[in-house]
């Protein structure tokens, strides 16, 4: 574990090669280091200033989105961006240049960030920021952790009037309705984001769930204490069985009710934050995640070709997601957004079937010149990387040669 | 505002009580530590979370009866206090102090009689104004001597017996006095410990359950609370089957 005794630097010496490690919310292997030295962050969680004028945070990289919206929303700033759980550091939310359900409206989380201090395992230390070595900045933002210890941040957050926002949920029938639907509903509403219905094929039935902020100040009485998944069932939750049943009774439970409602900004961002541990429910196998993002040009058709192979397989879950996101061009060298169609889902492992299926989809990403976000990967093959992050060279010289992971073992080849 | 004096305020466990009691509201705090460049970083870190609070820090000698006492007059100086944590100490290497008696020595005086005598110097006065909560972390290792680490342990028993007498002492006067016995916690203290794959609980969940514990006024703080049950158990081990125990 880091610790302030003594400088950062000096800590991170070790015979074999390290990387830092946030809180582990990352879903494949960019955040593990086998046989290798994680360096945890977790001890640097302290907030080092605040300017209650300007909004500007400066803190450390172990601090949780979670410390900073507890403390800042009933003061009236608010994070810009946050994705869909706030259990993560700041240094990893910069590390894999994280994006939320607004990416339309005010990007990734790198776009937030005026300043990192970066520590190198040769014992230096260096500053970066967007006019500021600035190639470094672009390095470090979506840089994986590679090239170096993310230390501490200047973050930008946003006024905000109350804590909560006026949610509207609309129900779509088809994917070729989504397209037409959340291009009309960026236009009026900072969030948008949809369900799928992942089991009802090529059509695509969903729910598209938008929202603004609301001027409401009213904080509710308490935090609802997390429920936690107690045990690793014996198989997956969800399965076959279960799959479809539960999809369908989402879709018209939601379908069926009043779609205007107010809710705390902690539901609508965070939903899964409620329930700890939720990954058990994928029982001792776990699942993969597979988010892709493809050029709009290509999305509606590479959109649907992906659903029906994933009905055809059978695989799949309740978690899936479809997101626009705006046109801004990534601001890492390797970061995951760029203008286009995201589509994430998780999939219980069940072996070679899941990954015979991710096979078929990694052909129709890579035929749209689209690429897969590494923070939930731990499969893609390093010819789809390649082809998916075009920046990549121009990386690969800022890495720290002390510093490696799993995921960089596997798709940089050290 | 609250007053409140943390000794010992850089341990991480002291920290996080500290944030706990400004979510409630703002509050005048001294910090009392050794380190006065993490000192300031943990007053910083305490003024972004409640600006309106005030901080301060100020370096104290641990081991020095007259500063303990002299700290002590001047936190009362300005009003009596509602809430101190004494919350100081080191986990010392059990081998080490075996060999060598001044590490011993060392690690006996800074876990237990430092914090006893800061508990002295504040329960006179908090007897005085009858008012405020003392609140004293203790160790579960303080609840039987185990080879692993017996003289830690030793120390901790020593701020054991001293807070049950206190208690006993201000049991008819509005003061209370609170011992907390964390069990082993995620910190930098601990770090060695979970990389050798010990089960740590989270410092944010012990320090709840402090702040929680406090202003109940429970006599006994377990944190977290299956400790209770757990040292219950180890306490009334016969030895018989207690030597057999590599812990």
């Amino acid at each position: 574990m880091l610790s302030d005794r003594v400088p950062i630097e000096q800590q991170l010496h070790a015979d074999k090669p390290g990387l830092a490690f946030g809180r582990g919310r990352s879903y494949g292997d960019v955040c593990l280091n086998p046989d290798g030295v994680l360096w945890l962050t977790s001890g640097l969680d302290k907030f080092i200033h605040f300017d209650e004028a300007s909004g500007m945070l400066r803190c450390e990289s172990g601090v949780s989105l979670r410390d900073i919206q507890r403390v800042f929303v009933p003061r009236g700033w608010m994070l810009p961006v946050s994705p869909g759980t706030q259990l993560v550091s700041v240094g990893g939310a910069i590390a894999n240049d994280v994006h939320g359900k607004n990416h339309h409206v005010h990007g990734s989380f790198g776009d937030h960030v005026h300043r990192i201090v970066l520590k190198r395992t040769d014992g230096s230390s260096l500053e970066c920021a967007p006019h500021l070595q600035p190639d470094w900045f672009r390095a470090t933002v979506g840089g994986l952790g590679l090239t170096g210890v993310i230390s501490e941040a200047d973050i930008q957050l946003r006024r905000v009037e109350g804590p909560w926002l006026d949610a509207e949920t609309i129900p779509f029938q088809r994917v070729d309705e989504f397209f037409p639907l959340a291009d009309a509903s960026e236009a009026e509403f900072e969030y948008t984001v949809a369900w799928i219905d992942c089991t009802s094929g090529e059509a695509g039935r969903g729910l598209l769930m938008r929202a603004n902020h609301n001027s409401d100040t009213s904080w509710p009485v308490t935090h609802k204490a997390p429920r936690t998944m107690p045990l690793v069932p014996p198989v997956s939750l969800v399965n076959a069985l279960s799959l479809k049943p539960f999809n369908a009774l989402y879709y018209h439970s939601n379908r069926m009710r009043d779609a205007r409602a107010h809710v705390f900004f902690e539901r609508f961002f965070y939903p899964l934050d409620n329930l700890l541990e939720w990954n058990r429910m994928y029982g001792p196998r776990g699942f993969y995640q597979y988010q892709s993002v493809v050029p709009r040009a290509a999305g509606a058709d590479a959109t649907k070709e992906m659903l029906r192979q994933i009905a055809k397989s059978g695989e799949g879950s309740f978690l899936a997601v479809l997101k626009t996101f705006g046109a801004r061009a990534p601001l890492g060298m390797l970061s995951f957004p760029m203008p286009g169609v995201t589509l994430a889902l998780d999939f219980p492992n069940r072996g070679t079937k899941t990954h015979a299926l991710f096979e078929r989809l990694d052909a129709v990403v890579r035929e749209a010149g689209g690429r897969l976000y590494p923070a939930k990967d731990a499969r893609m093959p390093r010819q789809l990387f390649e082809a998916g992050y075009a920046q990549l060279g121009t990386f690969l010289p800022f890495r720290d040669p002390g510093i490696s992971s799993a995921m960089s073992r596997r798709l940089l080849g050290s | 505002m609250k007053r409140i004096v943390i000794v010992g305020a850089t341990s991480a466990i002291a920290e996080h009580c500290a944030r706990c009691w400004l979510e409630t509201g703002p509050a005048d705090m001294l910090l009392l530590g050794r380190d006065v460049p993490r000192l300031e970083r943990v007053a910083a870190d305490l003024k972004a979370r409640s600006p309106d609070s005030s901080l301060q820090t100020a370096q104290a000698d641990f081991l020095s009866p007259d500063d303990i006492q002299a700290w002590a007059a001047r936190a009362y100086g300005a009003g009596p206090v509602d809430i101190v944590l004494i919350a100081h100490g080191t986990l010392p290497d059990q081998p080490q102090c075996q060999a060598d008696l001044a590490a011993s020595n060392t690690a006996m005086a800074i876990n237990g009689i430092s914090p006893v005598l800061f508990a002295e110097a504040f329960a006179g006065r908090m007897q005085q104004a009858d008012h405020g909560t003392l609140i004293i972390i203790g160790s579960v290792a303080g609840d039987r001597g185990r080879k692993s680490n017996y003289v830690y342990g030793a120390a901790k028993g020593l701020v054991t017996r001293y807070a049950q007498g206190l208690q006993h002492r201000l049991a008819a006067s509005q003061v209370r006095v609170v011992l907390v016995k964390p069990g082993p916690t995620d910190t930098p203290m601990t770090a060695h410990l979970k990389e050798a794959g010990t089960g740590l609980a989270k410092v944010e969940d012990v320090a709840r359950a402090i702040v929680s514990g406090a202003q109940k006024g429970s006599r006994t703080v377990y944190a977290p609370g299956k400790w209770g049950l757990i040292m219950m158990i180890i306490r009334h081990l016969p030895f018989s089957v207690f030597k057999k125990l590599n812990i």
